[in-house]
């Protein structure tokens, strides 16, 4: 069940194009979020591409999985990948947070309606999650075949609803429920563990009563095993808390809070942003070239 | 013409009119209000500079408090600290807070009858690109309705500073009210506040009579003022009453202003439901009613855009108060 070369490196050129759009993107906008979408990039891409059982042509499948953005301010990097996983063309992207667009500043279930949620405000994305599990259990009962992800943010944990939701899932051993955490260690005012300590986190997860896993958020192989083992988790929900860089591609931007919420704005800073991206995309192309 | 007796900013009606973000004058506001009284704390959900608390935080490291992203624990802990008998100081957007915390506000802070200070920031859909999610336009309602809650909505950073200082100063629940653009200066250090005063702005020259009577408040006073201007070159003649207290409403100036126009046209970035609009007409009904146009958002949710696109679009900008005065005169008995 492990990727094979060739669908890894498939999936890294993948997530080096959302990456780039999310880049341009961002750039176009001259507002938005740049470290979260980054670091997210590789995990959208693999739950886009792989994970998620969906159509892009008809978002309104009845069988398809649920996927509930809860830190809806990393919602470039949702949208990149919606668009090149073809719920709308790729150029459409240049239209994010203007007057009109689709792509508002954060995800609007009304105005793009692929979506299964509006997010945004922080701390009730996995309550929803937990309702549509809830809600197709009473319905189809424990077999059913649909899967619930729910991403959140690691400064989003400060949110006393996700614990209430945490509980709930645990108490009622949503199985078919998993939640990623963008474990980035950043949040607005700083470094999470100054600001709010969450370790230890996973241990925090246990005594609710779901099933564990860290990994790192950039290699494809652990996260293909990790969402393999979520699903076959058959007694609780399960949480993976993936460890990822903020800002990932962009040396210079990598691993700071102060890019949280800002995009590249002056001509060096964009200049930095594209030729890094540029730099990685020569260096898939070596590390691949036996491919 | 600007009323002399309010020694506004002269340069209000010029192109170069100083302009900064009312959230400002709020955040040296509080670094004053520490200063005088050593029982003000500050505390903070994950929003300490755009909130501007910062420079509080920076001058007084041991009287902030970093609340990660909680706005409920941050209301409830702030009323635990006043039960204590400090003054806190509690920031976020206001969807936030007063948005997200609504019920521990209502319960631990007003019920209670604590001093806590509420100050929510980025009210408004001139927050812009961030969208609809994060344009709080129903604070003014939600706070207003709550018994002992103060609510102030500053017109201009200067306006904001004070109404800090006098918030630190009173014995009551107070939410203040925040922009996050920068708004052009309006009013001046000679400027007079009072917290429940309400003050005319713009008043016809001489012993003209004004037409209509415009009550507006926070961020979009300065339009009011432009609208008041223009309408005066076309000779429609028309007050201007600042709102910055929302409750307690200045009754008597409403009413004065009702009784010498009879006609109202009310001005704010906010639902009309339940807004300065809502507070205006509920005052008048009783005492003195008018034809009234409200300028605010009409029962919709905001959207991702520039904030002038979005003034505009919900009919909220300089054309939109000068359509209203036309129209309130048409409705006159
Ligand atoms: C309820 C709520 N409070 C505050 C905010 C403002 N806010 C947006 S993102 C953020 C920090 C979240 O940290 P994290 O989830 O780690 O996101 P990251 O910075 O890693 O992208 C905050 C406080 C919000 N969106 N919602
Ligand atoms: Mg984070």
């Amino acid at each position: 069940m492990s990727l094979t070369d060739e669908k890894v490196f498939d999936l890294e050129k993948k997530a080096l194009a959302i990456r780039k759009s999310i880049i341009t993107m961002l750039i176009e906008a001259g507002s938005g979020h740049t470290a979260g979408p980054l670091g997210m990039a590789d995990i959208f891409t693999y739950l886009y591409f792989v994970a998620l059982r969906h159509d892009p042509k008809n978002p309104s499948w009845e069988d398809r999985d649920r996927f509930v953005l809860s830190n809806g301010h990393i919602c470039p990097v949702l949208y990149a990948t919606m668009a090149h996983a073809g719920y709308f063309p790729v150029h459409e992207l240049m239209t994010l947070r203007k007057f009109g667009a689709r792509l508002q500043g954060h995800p609007h279930r009304e105005w793009l309606s692929a979506l299964e949620t509006s997010s945004g405000p922080l701390g009730s994305g996995l309550s929803q999650a937990v309702g549509m599990a809830l809600a197709e259990r009473i319905t189809a009962g424990r077999t059913s075949p649909k899967q619930f992800y729910c991403f959140t943010g690691d400064g989003e944990l400060d949110c006393g609803q996700i614990w209430e939701a945490a509980m709930l899932a645990g108490k009622e051993k949503i199985q078919n429920l998993t939640v990623v955490i963008d474990r980035n260690n950043i949040q607005i005012d700083g470094f999470t563990e100054d600001i709010m300590p969450l370790n230890p986190l996973a241990d925090k997860w246990r005594s609710f009563n779901w099933h564990v896993q860290e990994i790192d958020g950039h290699n494809f192989r652990m996260i293909e095993e990790a969402f393999g083992q979520a699903r076959a988790v058959f007694d609780r929900p399960s949480v993976i808390i993936a460890n990822t860089i903020p800002s990932r591609g962009i040396p210079d931007f990598e691993g700071k809070f102060e890019w949280h919420g800002k995009p590249p704005q002056t001509d060096e800073e964009k200049k930095t942003a594209l030729d890094a991206l540029r730099t990685l995309s020569g260096k898939l192309k070596n590390e691949h070239s036996t491919l | 013409m600007l009323n002399p007796e309010q020694k506004l900013n002269q340069k209000v009606f010029s192109h170069d009119v100083e302009q900064l973000p009312i959230r400002k004058g709020f955040g040296e506001g509080l670094l004053f209000a520490a200063e005088k009284d050593e029982r003000v704390v500050g505390l903070c959900a994950d929003l300490t500079d755009s909130t501007v608390m910062n420079l509080f935080k920076a001058k007084f490291p041991t009287r902030f408090i970093e609340m990660g992203v909680a706005e409920q624990n941050l209301a409830s802990v702030a009323s635990g600290m006043a039960a204590m008998g400090k003054i806190p100081f509690i920031t976020s957007y206001a969807m936030f807070s007063p948005g997200r915390n609504w019920e521990q506000i209502r319960t631990t802070i007003c019920y209670n009858n604590v001093p806590v200070k509420i100050a929510g920031s980025h009210a408004g859909v001139s927050v812009g690109p961030d969208g609809g999610t994060h344009q709080a336009i129903e604070d003014i309602a939600i706070m207003r309705v709550i018994p002992r809650m103060v609510v102030i909505s500053p017109c201009d950073a200067i306006e904001a500073r004070k109404a800090t200082l006098a918030a630190a100063q009173s014995p009551d629940p107070t939410y203040i009210r925040l922009a996050r653009e920068k708004t052009p200066i309006i009013t001046t250090e000679a400027t007079p506040f009072t917290i429940g005063k309400a003050h005319i702005i713009f008043h016809p020259e001489g012993t003209q009579k004004a037409d209509v009577g415009i009550i507006a408040t926070g961020a979009l006073v300065h339009k009011a003022l432009v609208a008041a201007q223009k309408l005066s070159q076309h000779g429609i003649f028309v007050k201007v009453l600042n709102v910055a207290t929302i409750k307690p409403l200045d009754e008597e100036a409403v009413w004065r202003l009702a009784h010498e126009t009879k006609a109202i046209v009310t001005v704010e970035e906010h639902q009309i439901k339940g807004g300065l609009g809502g507070a205006v007409a509920e005052c008048l009904a009783v005492h003195y009613p008018v034809p009234i146009e409200f300028i605010g958002v009409h029962d919709v949710f905001g959207q991702s855009g520039t904030p002038e696109e979005l003034i505009e679009h919900y009919g909220m900008g300089e054309s939109h108060i000068i359509t209203a005065v036309r129209k309130v005169i048409l409705r006159k008995k």
